[in-house]
């Protein structure tokens, strides 16, 4: 009877995710518009896709999306996380405030930062550059729009990391930290021989979630550039986005899910085969 | 509370000066897009740095009714509200099962809804999207509350599987000999046991469908059917160019979810970090 207590999950897994993605995979190989009935088309879909110079562009933005937030925040979070971890009070204030960023909806964050920061009309940006400084609105420049989308989702991000890098650093054995402060360890001593080695496993994860998300980018990318100016900051999902419905390229479309999905593919291999190893343990 | 791990004095003060530098990049944007929100449009432009003078309340008006708010969170708390409620209730019978191992195929499920936690939305929104168009589901809250509970279910049974685990055999065996039936020892000895889980994922899936952007833009297009966050997307994109009162706007979607956040933040975080760290 218990197997009757999964029935509604699955169902609406199946209905909601399974059977679309499917079709998803069926459609890659199809010419369809969304309207008529689809037609088969074999390897048109890529061969359309990787001629085209925008997907490449898309791809490598990708990639370079997936190096930033690899280091960048990783970095930062886990060096506020360890002086969390060594002042002694006020450590749940500052764990609140990091997190803030992350409570906020996208759309918001995007706005504010677009019109309160990078506008040169009505943000931050304009008056600097009235006083003198050398700012231009990074979104409008074909070089730096991608990187000003970046700065965003980090800013939006890397409390989030933090917040997960305090609680498993708080996990650290009491005696471990307490042997190597006796030894008369440094603050980089204790991080390289003692606390980033504890928390590996969380860590690792992170990367892994990292690569599988940067390959889902799509708020931010959507909401302040729409992948402009000049296709510079497109990623894969805005472009498999436009391509079914702007374009009404269905089956494009899904052959860019694709190659998005096989990326996540090779981190979830990592991230299950990490999980359920814990898990056993 | 843990013992400090050095001692100088001069270690301590690096520290906060990090903390605080932390905490300015966390709240720098925030504060801007507070105070920004008191100024009329003029006042922006001029810098948008300076503290309001005078203060321009109508800003919230103006948001309000620009962005439909009386409607469009209406619409927000339905679709959060259904969404809580399936993934609540069809997760902690999932988690149940899969947590206590109550049938043969519970590796190949959990393994399967790990897998999906991880799928990428793009690999099915385009033929559920024409699916839906079809059923004439476009711009229903329902609908996307459905795709929602999907999207989230995953998190959410892995979440409330720790939960169950942690729950000692001894309890249900109890139960058994004194008589229930399956369904009793699940609603009667173990739901209450695990409420604490099932709050907290209903946080995290309050926030994250009153959040959500990239469905909710997709499947809710007429201005009196979609979300509050997506009215503020329109009301800055197309509406106005006035940045006090889309600040405004924004101010009034985000003023509810910083206070539940801040009174609830030991289960957010708890919840947030559930699902990574271990213990």
């Amino acid at each position: 009877m218990h197997r009757l207590y999964l029935v509604p999950t699955l169902i609406i897994n199946f209905v909601i995710v399974l059977v679309p993605a499917l079709l998803t995979i069926a459609l890659a190989f199809c010419s369809w518009d969304g309207i008529s009935t689809p037609t088969f088309s074999g390897l048109d879909n890529f061969r359309a896709l990787f001629a085209d110079g925008v997907f490449w562009t898309a791809l490598t933005n990708n990639i370079i999306w997936t190096a930033i937030f690899l280091t960048v925040p990783i970095a930062m979070a886990l060096l506020a996380a360890s002086m969390l971890l060594i002042v002694p009070r006020g450590s749940n204030f500052f764990q609140v405030i990091y997190f803030l960023p992350v409570v906020i909806a996208t759309a918001i964050t995007a706005r504010v930062w677009q019109g309160m920061i990078y506008s040169p009309v009505t943000g931050l940006f304009g008056i600097l550059h009235r006083f003198g400084l050398p700012l231009t609105n990074p979104l409008a420049q074909p070089s730096t729009a991608l990187f000003g989308v970046a700065t965003v989702d980090l800013w939006h991000w890397w409390g989030f990391l933090c917040v997960i890098f305090f609680a498993a650093l708080r996990q650290v054995p009491q005696e471990h930290i307490e042997a190597a402060r006796i030894e008369g360890a440094t603050y980089s001593q204790m991080m390289v021989y003692v606390l980033l080695p504890a928390i590996r496993p969380t860590i690792t994860l992170m990367l892994i979630m990292t690569v599988i998300w940067s390959f889902l980018a799509f708020d931010f990318v959507y909401i302040l550039t729409q992948g402009g100016p000049a296709f510079s900051s497109e990623v894969l999902s805005t472009l498999a986005y436009r391509h079914a419905f702007y374009d009404l390229n269905v089956g494009q479309a899904a052959a860019a899910a694709m190659v998005i999905s096989l990326f996540g593919l090779v981190g979830t291999f990592f991230y299950v085969r990490l999980q359920t190893k814990e898990g056993e343990q | 509370m843990s013992a400090r791990l050095v001692e100088s004095r001069l270690t301590l003060t690096v520290s906060y000066l990090v903390l605080a530098v932390g905490a300015f990049i966390a709240l720098f944007p925030i504060a801007l897009l507070v105070l920004n929100s008191l100024k009329p449009a003029a006042q922006i432009v001029q810098n948008p740095l300076a503290l309001p003078n005078p203060i321009r309340w109508e800003n919230f008006v103006h948001a309000w009714k620009d962005a439909k708010f009386s409607q469009t969170f209406v619409n927000s708390l339905l679709l959060s509200g259904t969404t809580i409620f399936l993934v609540c209730t069809t997760c902690s019978l999932s988690a149940y099962v899969l947590a206590r191992q109550k049938v043969a195929s519970w590796k190949i499920w959990t393994f399967y809804l790990l897998a999906t936690t991880t799928a990428p939305i793009q690999l099915y929104i385009f033929p559920l999207y024409f699916g839906f168009a079809k059923l004439g589901l476009i711009n229903n809250v329902f609908g996307v509350a459905l795709i929602y509970t999907a999207l989230y279910s995953p998190f959410a049974v892995m979440l409330l599987r720790t939960y169950f685990i942690a729950v000692p055999k001894e309890l249900e065996e109890a139960a058994l000999i004194d008589g229930a039936n399956h369904w009793q020892v699940f609603s009667k000895v173990m739901l209450p046991i695990v409420s604490p889980g099932i709050l907290t994922v209903a946080l995290i899936i309050g926030l994250n469908s009153w959040n959500e952007f990239l469905i909710a833009t997709t499947f809710l297009q007429k201005a009196d059917k979609v979300t509050a966050v997506i009215a503020f997307y329109l009301l800055s994109g197309q509406y106005s160019s006035d940045w006090g009162e889309i600040m405004a706007a924004a101010l009034i979607i985000v003023v509810p979810v910083v206070v539940l956040f801040v009174a609830m933040q030991k289960r957010f975080i708890e919840g947030m970090a559930g699902g990574s760290v271990k213990g």
